[in-house]
């Protein structure tokens, strides 16, 4: 297997240099068609390369599931009782396998974009070759850097070292797809955009094409991160599903940046302005994937998540040099290409909130990379290390992320070009009543009510941001009710339809648009679930049997201890009955494990989930002092708002990649008398 | 302040004339009084003291993590550093000397952010200099490209403007933008 996998990997290499070195000069000799003729060979060995990767995947695959331990890379991310779908898993469990399953996601977009090669055969000829430039990257690294394919040195050994128990989680089967599927998706805007560039491509086609691939692409980084986030909360214990880690910082950069594009897009789309900008934007974006990588591959930001130090730092450092240099070289070349066709007629207009909205999007993007950095900074500097942690970003990133949340709420109510102040006001006036009352009802409600109730701003700086999140976000939900209720009037009133139905016709005639309000609605659903942590309580106690521990409204009786062995690991439970008000509503039994091939230790925290709170408990095994078991409980109001306003992010992206409806012609009364006389035409003629 | 909002009538500025006439200016003045109010507060008990320094410390057992949040059983540091905070905080030394004290005893990185002092306030200033000098930046572009000239008409057709013009952009609002 380790042969076929080397060799499939060195045929793949080949394949897209082939792809590159001769679709590059099928582009240059374009008018000769014996070059055309050879550059179609370039598209089709582009194609080909996506069959060698999948086979080098399918033999790493195989090797793990029969248990080769002669390939070291199985041999430290396997053992023989590793549950199959872990075994799966491995193949991005991994430094190696998981630059593997990058090549191999990028060779699957790099098929499906040759594939639809005719939508705009040159553009997309450029593309392939920009792909193909990134793929012999990622392809060097397996081949000589990261061989997932490297032998064992010495003797063989009977079973392997087992896979990070963290990792042995559900999730983690799907997580890192997802959000490498994001990841990696972002180098085909990059590709698009690139070549646009190198040909100046007339037109916004370029544009159109670029924006589906982003938001497709946007859609799985959105997914990946919150499933990173729910993984790290039900997995490491520690009550929490975000720490500003240097991983999680690298998988959000490009997620704002992109989130970005996705606005200003529109403004190149309708107003043929913001081209500069967008070109810069999709390269950021790429770029900033590619620098997150580095930054957690290379050792040199330490990171609880990163992998392990390694040569491969050097590589992405030069490739990011190369890529920035090649970018920058046609960007001058070229800018002219890039003017504006249009003129800003108003402050208080569509145009300029998509301004300011991109300038807090890319100032929290620079400040997460500022602070990402400012270790190493400080190092260089100052000679010692400090760490910027949670208070920072806390600090630095709520008030530019509520400045946001403004803008998400006004950015909808405005026109194109102008709009008037009279507008905006009619407009905005009943929202933000609405925002207000809601705020002051927070804030008088007794604190008894429990959370997110008796907000009282003035005692902790926590409160006052949570509050202004809960407003500010009533504030946008209330803007797109009102948004969706003025445009279903008038279809009703053209229609006759009930006020539902041309609700839901108004969204199939401008599904980007209302697709676009429902990612913000799913936005500020998750927000109010950000809000929630402001009044997170925990209590960790030693528990023997019948001991109790009140936390919130709950009382937590300890009932019993018990343990199982499973060929895997052995697993020990705390057995707690929930009580609240004098009644049993659950039994809870958070879980400790000890892995037998890597001999480590994990907690499985139980989540007990509501609407309102999550009850967190964590098991986490005996005070060596006492003998006594520790459990430790977290109150964790809203976090289940996060995770729906997730699933209601994704069905409006979904929502929004769905063509239009087309809108009804009207037709004058008269025209319809002479219409019902007339013969029936058939649908198609 | 109707002398300010006439004056950025004057200006070209009628969105923040009618701002500055408008029953906002009280809105304004209960959200400055709030945050002075909030500003002027300050947490007493030791219980919130304690939680508030240790969730601006680290565990120094390389776990990365907040030394409250730390969740390790036998770590073993996190213990040892909880009590040294509870002791200094019940001692009544002030949030500057119980920082002070664990920087000297466990070096800089046991805080979660960097200090207000020193080459480390560059952390806290360098994002808000980037949005104060981006903000100037799109007010800038904002204003570059209103003064620019509009793109000249073909031969024959005159510009719409006013009251037409209005009228044209509703109609266009209204059966394209549903």
């Amino acid at each position: 297997m380790a042969l076929i996998g080397s060799f499939a990997l060195l045929l793949a290499l080949a394949l897209s240099i082939y792809s590159f070195g001769v679709g590059l000069l099928a582009l240059f000799f374009r008018r000769d068609p014996s070059w055309e003729r050879l550059g179609e060979t370039a598209r089709r060995a582009g194609v080909v390369v996506f069959g060698a990767v999948v086979l080098a995947a399918i033999a790493l695959v195989v090797s793990a599931f029969r248990d080769d331990f002669t390939i070291a890379y199985i041999f430290h991310h396997s053992n023989r009782d590793l549950p199959a779908p872990y075994k799966f898993a491995t193949l991005w469990s991994g430094q190696e396998g998981s630059l593997l399953f990058w090549s191999l996601l990028l060779a699957g977009y790099g098929f499906v974009l040759r594939l639809r090669y005719k939508t705009d055969p040159r553009l997309f000829a450029y593309a392939s070759v920009v792909l193909a430039g990134v793929q012999i990257f990622f392809l060097s690294l397996v081949n000589f850097a990261a061989n997932p394919f490297g032998l064992l040195e010495g003797p063989l050994r009977p079973d392997g070292s087992g896979l990070n128990p963290l990792l042995q989680y559900p999730e983690m089967v799907i997580h890192p797809p997802m959000l490498y599927l994001g990841y990696v998706g972002f180098t085909v805007p990059f590709a698009f955009a690139l070549g646009a560039l190198i040909m100046k491509y007339p037109g916004e086609k370029w544009i159109h094409i670029t924006r589906r691939w982003t938001m497709v692409t946007w859609g799985f980084l959105t997914c990946g991160i919150f499933l990173g986030a729910h993984w790290a909360y039900s997995v490491l214990g520690w009550g929490g599903y975000w720490g500003w880690d240097p991983v999680e910082n690298a998988s959000l950069m490009p997620w704002l940046v992109g989130t970005a594009f996705l606005h200003s897009v529109m403004m190149q789309e309708k107003r043929g302005m913001l081209k500069v900008w967008n070109m810069w934007l999709v390269f950021a974006t790429f770029w900033l994937a590619i620098l997150g990588t580095f930054l957690t591959r290379s050792g040199i930001i330490s990171s609880v998540h990163a992998f392990a130090q390694s040569s491969i730092g050097s590589w992405f450092a030069w490739f990011l040099a190369i890529t920035f240099a090649v970018f920058v070289f046609f960007f001058f070349k070229n800018k002219d290409h890039l003017r504006s066709e249009h003129k800003l007629e108003s402050l208080i207009s569509r145009e300029s909130s998509f301004l300011f909205n991109n300038l807090l999007f890319v100032l929290l993007c620079f400040t997460v990379l500022w602070g990402t950095w400012f270790p190493k900074i400080s190092e260089l500097v100052q000679g010692n290390k400090v760490t910027v942690g949670a208070p920072f970003y806390n600090r630095v990133a709520i008030p530019v992320a509520l400045l946001l949340l403004i803008l998400t709420a006004i950015g909808p109510l405005l026109a194109w070009r102008k709009t008037s102040f009279e507008s905006l006001k009619r407009n905005f006036m009943w929202p933000t009543l609405g925002a207000v009352a809601v705020m002051a009802f927070l804030m008088i409600t007794p604190q008894n009510w429990g959370s997110p109730f008796g907000l009282r701003p003035w005692q902790d700086v926590a409160y006052f941001y949570s509050l202004m999140a809960i407003g500010l976000s009533v504030l946008v939900t209330l803007t797109i009710a009102s948004e969706y209720y003025r445009g279903g009037k008038v279809i009703a009133g053209h229609s006759g339809q009930g006020m539902f139905a041309s609700m839901v016709q108004l969204t199939h005639r401008n599904t980007r648009r209302y697709g676009g309000y429902i990612v913000h609605f799913g936005v500020v659903v998750v927000i109010i679930g950000f809000a929630g942590s402001a009044f997170n309580q925990d209590k960790e106690q030693e528990m023997g049997y019948g001991d109790k521990m009140t936390i919130g409204s709950y009382t937590l009786v300890c009932r019993s201890y018990t343990d199982e062995d499973f060929p895997n690991y052995a697993g020990e439970w705390a057995v707690l009955d929930v009580y609240k008000g004098g009644k049993q509503i659950d039994t809870m039994t958070p879980e400790r494990r000890f892995y037998k091939a890597s001999r480590q230790t994990s907690t499985m925290p139980f989540i007990r989930s509501t609407l309102n709170e999550d009850l967190y408990l964590v098991y986490e095994g005996l005070n060596q002092d006492t003998g006594r078991p520790i459990l430790k409980a977290h109150l964790n109001p809203l976090v289940m708002w996060i995770w729906l306003g997730v699933w209601i992010i994704l069905g409006g992206t979904v929502l929004a990649l769905i063509p239009n409806a087309p809108a009804p012609v009207r037709v004058p009364a008269a025209a319809r008398l002479k219409q019902a006389q007339a013969e029936p035409v058939a649908t198609g003629d | 302040m109707s002398t300010f909002s006439n004056a950025l009538s004057k200006q070209g500025a009628p969105f923040l004339a009618a701002f500055a006439r408008g029953g906002y200016r009280k809105l304004i003045q209960m959200f400055v009084l709030c945050l002075a109010v909030f500003a002027l507060t300050g947490a007493g008990d030791p219980a919130t003291r304690f939680s508030e320094l240790g969730h601006q410390m680290m565990c120094i057992c390389g776990c990365g993590q907040i030394l409250l949040e730390c969740n390790h059983v036998g770590c073993p540091d996190s213990d040892g550093m909880r009590n040294e905070l509870m002791t200094a905080v019940n001692r009544g030394d002030s949030d500057s000397l119980v920082e002070q004290s664990f920087v000297q005893k466990y070096g800089p990185t046991v805080l979660a952010a960097p200090t207000t002092t020193g080459f480390d306030r560059t952390a806290w200033i360098v994002p808000f200099v980037a949005l104060a000098l981006g903000l100037s930046i799109v007010v800038l572009v904002i204003r570059a490209w209103k003064n620019r000239p509009a793109p000249a008409l073909a031969d024959g057709l005159r510009p719409v403007r006013g009251a037409e013009l209005e009228l044209f952009r509703d109609q266009a609002r209204k059966e394209t933008d549903l």
